[in-house]
């Protein structure tokens, strides 16, 4: 099991290495000066930028920066913003927690609501309940994001005022769970909406695939009832798949999280993400680029480790 | 041997026992009016080749027959008095695995691999009986002594994949007779295993039946497996039933056309050089069930088809009281 | 029960017979059918746009601007004048372009690195292989955001950037079904009278993957018109004055505009809702017909 972990991590650096080395060359390959970004609307001589440059190492070649950022890296230093001079490190920190815990509610909430509806629907093929479901689920794949969420703040928020219109908190509060909470609702059931849509299809299908199997005949061919055949037999390995989907979730979800900070004002890396494009800030878009990377590999370790223990065909720590 | 077991009461009666499933290019009967005694004690066998609806009967006894696309049509099934077509999906529940249990050819995607040897035959067992966990988890290891499986109360805990073909044989008939049931019916038990391995597996089912009293109904394409193990054989060809007789009468004078044909494929070890000089071969392939002409079944690789074979179908004839043929050439 | 139900397989039944029941498959699914209206509504749209808008859709006109729905503009007016309406038919051929144009690039990148790692194996099956895996690995939204956000927003460069991640999923699957028909007696048989590898992948085992891969380039139509419309949206995407409707929602993101005159959000939002869904049916009906035991 350790040798696994351990296996897995070392060869996911690599992994990393070539991502963030893609990334700095396309960022690199970009046109426009980052001085520009940086010195802003200073007037400045050009001898002074020129030292500026210098300074920045920003007069070396492209292969020489990489390897710069990656010993600065080494160090635990993510670099500067072109911004605002701060610490990468403590703008990304400062936003991991409001995306992370926007893209928990969110698997928490599709997750529990998504597996039973595609169980029902697997197991009432085709009468109006599959349906119902399979259409409320090509609903949310197919709402595109933004949409739900300017209609969720237009109805909800606006008309009915249930929810605030966005951002972490209410200003001029002391820090509150239930604030938090309330602010977190309608981003997060807006993300969860897709999610689910594309949970219960999965569910379904996977369902659908192990209600034909062999030992679920043997099963009732054992005098079980229906659904303990079902919920027992069935299911568990139904589950099986969605567990990696786990994994496979957090790149996706992420790209609905950069959306819907945006439209909801959330503080998140997402948000973070579009204000350093917008504004050529390469140290942060690196930082970041390292961490969604992380956050990736990381995610699909974690799914494979759960594969691993819930399935004992491929579980890890053998017994014999 | 077949005089005592034609006195007893049959065990197991199918009556027009009609089988249809559809699909997307028609309505298929799988199953065509078999009419079927299974003596008590006995091991009945039904073989014929890919298709001729020999396991869907055995689904169908057992009535798992997946409802869309499939459906028992007509026909009665008789087990201890009761019509099974007649009972509701809870009674028979009471039925499966209890009075009359199947045994399934690949045990390898038959048995539930997130599960426990132990687990999957516990269930069953208190499914029937009203007993504590752990009783049922000592009755399913005298369950797996029963089949042989050595140091049961260690194998009791592997998952399916952890155990070889033939141990996970073992481990469903283990399954199978745990609740002592009254009829087996044990469809390709073998088919997937390896010959070393049929044969301990063959045996074995033959000792349950003399130790338990079960009746056994093997579904097989291997008539080899037929000659070894059975006492009366039932001979099915697209969904009907051909030919019907003890055991040793059928293979000593087949009477159907497509039997005779079956027989003579065996080939034989050691035979005089006259009786096989090349290996024996029915031409021809199964007929497409959706496209079935008005004449009887066989009659396009029949080798003794005459006229009216095309035209009409032939019924069930007796030939020697308890020989039954299905052709015009003994009607 | 062998033989007769499962026997539709794409290659194992002629195929005269294959594409009748598909047919009839598809048409059976009545949401499928619905879907291929609305999508062929939208293609009409989209070809003939300049005919069917009754106005310039770039023409600003301050005077007019922020105006309710009227009968000169039956869908109002945009914050500087534009005529939704017309915006809206005009911004159909934004959609389909993307969704077409990437959807081919991809597709036809995965076909052949699909096909070729299936079929030749070995070194190039490891190497094709190692790259799908990679490129998965990707945080692809990371990757879109910055390539288009640095090389300039425009359509191409959204055409591109989805062509070009888009193709290790149809490799994949292309390479997996590959590798299944492979082994077939018509491939052997070809192999052994000495075609050459081309003829026999374009001949013998091309149009027996298809199907997969239709259905995966028919939701990924659906993907990517949803990829363009929220970069779109974030500014990102398709510039005005050209009419996306991603861009188009983007105005409303001042919340005065989100309240008071949802005629400029709710009908961009909506066609790409009812584009994406309907794609996604149309997906769901051809994956029905094509392959039944998928479903």
């Amino acid at each position: 099991m350790h040798t696994f972990i351990v296996r897995r991590l070392l060869i996911s650096i690599p992994v990393i290495l070539l991502i963030t080395m893609i990334m700095y060359l396309i960022i690199n390959l970009a046109p426009g000066d980052p001085i520009d970004m940086l010195v802003g609307q200073q007037a400045l001589t050009p001898t002074e930028i020129e030292r500026i440059r210098i300074s920045l190492g920003l007069n070396e070649p492209i292969h020489q920066r990489y390897l710069n950022w990656l010993g600065q890296l080494a160090r635990g230093n993510l670099g500067f913003s072109y911004l605002d001079h701060q610490p990468v490190l403590d703008r990304i920190a400062e936003r991991l927690v409001p995306t992370f815990s926007l893209m928990f509610f969110v698997i928490l909430v599709s997750y529990v609501a998504a597996v039973p509806i595609g169980v029902i629907s697997a197991v009432r093929q085709y009468t109006w309940i599959d349906y119902l479901a399979t259409s409320i689920a090509f609903f949310g794949i197919s709402f595109p994001n933004f949409f739900s969420g300017l209609v969720g703040i237009y109805f909800f928020s606006l008309k009915l005022n249930w929810f605030p219109t966005g951002g972490l908190e209410s200003i001029g509060q002391g820090f509150s769970i239930m604030d938090r909470l309330h602010h977190l609702l309608l981003p997060g059931l807006v993300l969860a909406f897709r999610e689910m849509g594309v949970l219960v299809r999965y569910t379904r299908s996977s369902m659908l695939d192990v209600i034909r199997q062999d030992y679920v005949r043997t099963a009732r061919a054992g005098g079980l009832s229906e659904w303990y055949v079902i919920l027992h037999h069935a299911l568990r390995n139904a589950l099986l798949p969605l567990i990696t989907m786990l994994g496979l979730s957090i790149p996706r979800l992420f790209a609905g999280v950069v959306i819907i900070e945006q439209i909801f004002q959330w503080p998140g890396m997402g948000r973070l993400a579009i204000e350093a494009i917008v504004s050529r800030d390469y140290p942060v878009l690196m930082g970041l680029t390292l961490c969604t990377a992380v956050m990736v590999l990381m995610g699909n370790l974690l799914a494979d480790l759960l594969y691993g223990v819930a399935d004992p065909r491929i579980r890890l720590s053998g017994r014999r | 041997m077949s005089d005592l077991v034609e006195e007893k009461r049959p065990v197991l009666s199918l009556r027009g026992l009609t089988t249809v499933f559809k699909t997307d290019l028609g309505v298929v009967k799988a199953v065509d009016g078999l009419d079927l005694d299974l003596p008590a004690g006995a091991t009945l066998g039904i073989v014929g080749e890919s298709g001729c609806g020999k396991s869907t009967v055995g689904l169908s006894i057992m009535k798992l027959i997946p409802e869309p696309p499939g459906r028992i049509a007509c026909g009665e099934i008789l087990f201890e008095g009761e019509d099974l077509t007649k009972l509701s999906n809870r009674e028979m529940r009471l039925v499966r695995g209890n009075k009359i249990s199947m045994i399934f050819q690949e045990p390898m995607t038959s048995l539930n691999p997130v599960l426990r040897i132990g687990e999957i035959i516990s269930e069953v067992i208190r499914a029937h009986q009203k007993v504590p966990r752990k009783l049922a988890w000592e009755k399913s290891i005298e369950a797996l002594d029963k089949v042989r499986i050595p140091s049961p109360s260690i194998r009791i805990n592997d998952y399916p994949h952890e155990m070889s073909g033939g141990m996970r044989q073992r481990a469903m008939i283990a399954l199978a007779i745990c609740c002592d049931p009254t009829l087996i019916i044990a469809d390709e038990p073998t088919t997937a295993l390896d010959v070393t391995i049929q044969a301990q597996i063959l045996s074995l089912l033959g000792r349950i039946k003399k130790a338990l009293g079960t009746s056994i109904i093997l579904i097989t394409h291997d008539l080899g497996v037929i000659a070894e193990n059975t006492e009366k054989v039932a001979v099915m060809y697209a969904g009907r039933l051909v030919e019907c007789a003890d055991t040793a009468t059928l293979f000593d004078s087949p009477l159907h056309p497509y039997t005779q044909g079956l027989v003579l494929t065996v080939p034989r070890l050691g035979a005089r050089k006259e009786k096989q000089s090349r290996l024996n071969v029915i031409p021809g392939l199964v007929p497409n069930l959706l496209s079935l002409g008005p004449g009887c079944h066989f009659a396009d690789r029949c080798n003794q088809v005459m006229d009216v074979c095309r035209r009409l179908k032939p019924e069930i004839c007796i030939q020697d009281e308890k020989h039954l043929v299905r052709c015009w050439r003994y009607a | 029960m062998q033989g007769v139900a499962d026997n539709t397989a794409r290659h194992e039944i002629p195929r005269q017979t294959f594409r009748s029941l598909a047919r009839r498959r598809f048409l059976r699914h009545r949401l499928a059918l619905a879907g291929a209206v609305i999508v062929a509504v939208i293609v009409f749209m989209a070809v003939f746009a300049p005919w069917l808008a009754p106005h310039d859709p770039n023409h600003v006109d301050i005077m007019l601007a922020r105006e309710g729905p009227s009968f000169g503009h039956l869908l109002g007016s945009d914050v500087v004048g534009r005529d939704v309406l017309s915006r809206l038919i005009y911004g159909s051929r934004v959609s389909l372009s993307v969704g077409l144009l990437a959807v081919g690039v991809y597709v036809v990148i995965g076909l052949i690195l699909g096909c070729v790692a299936g079929y030749f194996g070995g070194w190039v099956d490891m190497v094709v292989s190692r790259l799908v895996d990679a490129v998965l690995s990707f945080p692809v939204l990371m990757l879109i955001l910055v390539i288009v956000g640095l090389l300039g927003p425009s359509l191409f460069n959204i055409i591109l950037v989805l062509g070009f991640l888009g193709w290790p999923e149809v490799a994949r699957i292309v390479r997996g079904q590959t590798l299944a028909v492979r082994e077939e007696l018509y491939v052997l048989s070809s192999e052994a009278a000495g075609a050459p590898s081309s003829r026999i992948i374009i001949k013998d085992i091309l149009p027996n993957i298809m199907s997969p891969v239709i259905v995966n380039a028919t939701f990924g139509v659906a993907r990517a018109i949803l990829i363009e419309a929220g970069l779109s949206f974030l500014g990102m995407g398709v510039q005005p004055p050209t009419a996306s409707w991603g861009n188009m929602l983007n105005d409303a993101q001042s919340l005065s505009i989100l309240e008071t005159m949802p005629w400029m959000w709710v009908p961009p939002g909506l066609m790409i809702f009812i584009a994406t869904i309907s794609i996604n049916f149309v997906g769901d009906g051809l994956r029905d017909a094509l392959d039944p035991k998928l479903n």
